[in-house]
């Protein structure tokens, strides 16, 4: 579905632009960007929603700005204009949440700054905003932002439910059952996380084999992965530096580094 | 004394930025294949925190004297962006032998929420000028010690062959989950060693 809007360059429409976001596309369990927060701060739902709508109005509000400025940013300064856009817009976000949410700016505590260097902002900045119109960016920047407060929201609502046998603070879960603390730890955001994305892509992969189709397999070289960060996010434009380019490099410079004691044919038999 | 061994090891151990914070998660799933990338990134990033302390620290007494508080967020990330691209230009020049062993690493870290982390989490715990530097270099060793045991479990998993839906991403961030119990174990022992 993806590649065919990237490979057809006729106008999509609104809707399609805002409903990629929610699940094909879907910033935290299909793209895997933004993982931090998703991680960090979704130990209630209420957290999860607050970092949920903060991140959309900051979506929303930097694609329309990068969008309108298009034209006029020099493409050799623009991730430095488009990262000074998105903090003025956090900046805002931050002001606004500390004088009338005091309770979720304590919450979430640093993770609200943090929201600047979030790859899914400046992702959604270089690859969508930079180039279609100002109506059509906000429209991309609500649906990344719904989809990413969707999977915020499931994913603290199964922490806070598993983790304190709560849902929005009131008691769900019957007293006689013993909560897993182990969910609202570290240990079991990283689980949560693992689980959902593999629930999320399993029936496509199903829909795929039946086809006859190569599987679907979560890439571990997406853009949040991808050890060169540049936030460009497409692995079919040349400026991409994930995938291929990113292992060529990394080999070159480690047998480079040290030619004795590496070899990546070797490494991996080891 | 203690307070800066305190602060060092609970930076390593207790808060340990990656399996605790949850910050850098990028590279810590992106480069942590091979051991001597994780090497690499862990002490490029240990490097950059704590010369990104160094900076934003003044930075922020300056913000707080003139009343701008609420630019620290753009003042900080764009000090950091540009310090990093110096600090290239630096080490290419004066030690090309550490810019051979950390340079592909350099520019990765621009946008890695692990710096700009650690530069408010030191202001908003309100720690002194050593204490803040301290603190960096805890909060780096830590994303390195991360790095090389998740190295080494990532090797095992490659080889081991999970359900379908599982693979990829979904068991290196279950693997993950298991790291991250295990440095669970630390919670109160720096307390109980330097009774902070």
């Amino acid at each position: 579905m993806s590649e065919q809007v990237r490979a057809v360059p006729a106008e999509p429409s609104y809707r399609q632009i805002f409903s990629k976001g929610l699940l094909d596309e879907n910033p935290a369990l299909r793209q895997m960007l933004g993982l931090c927060p998703t991680l960090a701060v979704t130990t209630a739902v209420t957290n999860g929603l607050g970092m949920g709508f903060a991140t959309t109005f900051v979506l929303v509000c930097s694609e329309v700005v990068v969008s309108l400025l298009r034209k006029h940013i020099p493409s050799s300064v623009r991730i430095p204009a488009f990262i000074t856009i998105i903090a003025s817009f956090v900046t805002l976000v931050m002001m606004l949440v500390k004088a009338y949410l005091p309770a979720l700016d304590e919450a979430l505590g640093i993770y609200l700054p943090l929201i600047v260097v979030n790859c899914i902002v400046l992702g959604r900045a270089e690859q969508f905003a930079s180039k279609h119109t100002p109506v059509q960016a906000a429209a991309d920047g609500l649906g990344m932002g719904v989809g990413f407060t969707i999977s915020l929201v499931l994913m603290s609502a199964i922490r806070e439910l598993l983790g304190a046998g709560t849902l929005l603070g009131i008691q769900v879960l019957p007293s006689f059952i013993e909560p897993m603390l182990i969910m609202v730890t570290p240990a079991g955001g990283f689980a949560v996380l693992g689980v959902l994305i593999a629930i999320s892509v399993w029936p496509e992969q199903r829909r795929r084999r039946e086809e006859g189709k190569e599987a679907l397999e979560t890439s571990e070289t997406l853009c949040a992965a991808c050890p060169l960060n540049c936030g460009v996010n497409d692995p079919n434009r040349d400026d991409c530096a994930r995938g291929e380019y990113a292992e060529r490099l990394m080999d070159a410079f480690l047998s480079a580094y040290d030619p004795n004691r590496y070899d990546s044919t070797r490494e991996r038999d080891a | 004394m203690a307070q800066y061994a305190s602060i060092l090891f609970s930076m390593i151990l207790v808060n340990n930025f990656v399996l605790v914070k949850f910050l850098g998660i990028c590279p810590f799933l992106g480069v942590s294949k091979r051991f001597t990338s994780a090497v690499g990134m862990g002490g490029a990033v240990t490097l950059v925190m704590v010369l990104a302390i160094a900076v934003t620290w003044p930075i922020q007494q300056l913000l707080v004297a003139w009343d701008l508080e609420y630019l620290q967020t753009i003042a900080f990330i764009l000090v950091i962006a540009t310090l990093v691209q110096l600090l290239e230009m630096v080490i290419k020049r004066f030690l090309p032998v550490l810019h051979k062993a950390l340079g592909v690493f350099l520019p990765l870290i621009t946008t890695n929420c692990a710096v700009l982390g650690v530069a408010t989490l030191t202001v908003d715990e309100g720690y002194t000028y050593p204490e803040a530097l301290v603190a960096g270099l805890g909060a780096g060793l830590g994303f390195l010690l991360a790095m090389v045991i998740f190295s080494g479990v990532r090797r095992r998993v490659e080889e081991a062959e999970p359900p379908e839906a599982f693979r990829g991403m979904p068991i290196t961030l279950i693997s993950a989950a298991i790291t991250a119990m295990g440095l669970m174990g630390f919670s109160g022992v720096v307390d109980h060693l330097f009774g902070a």
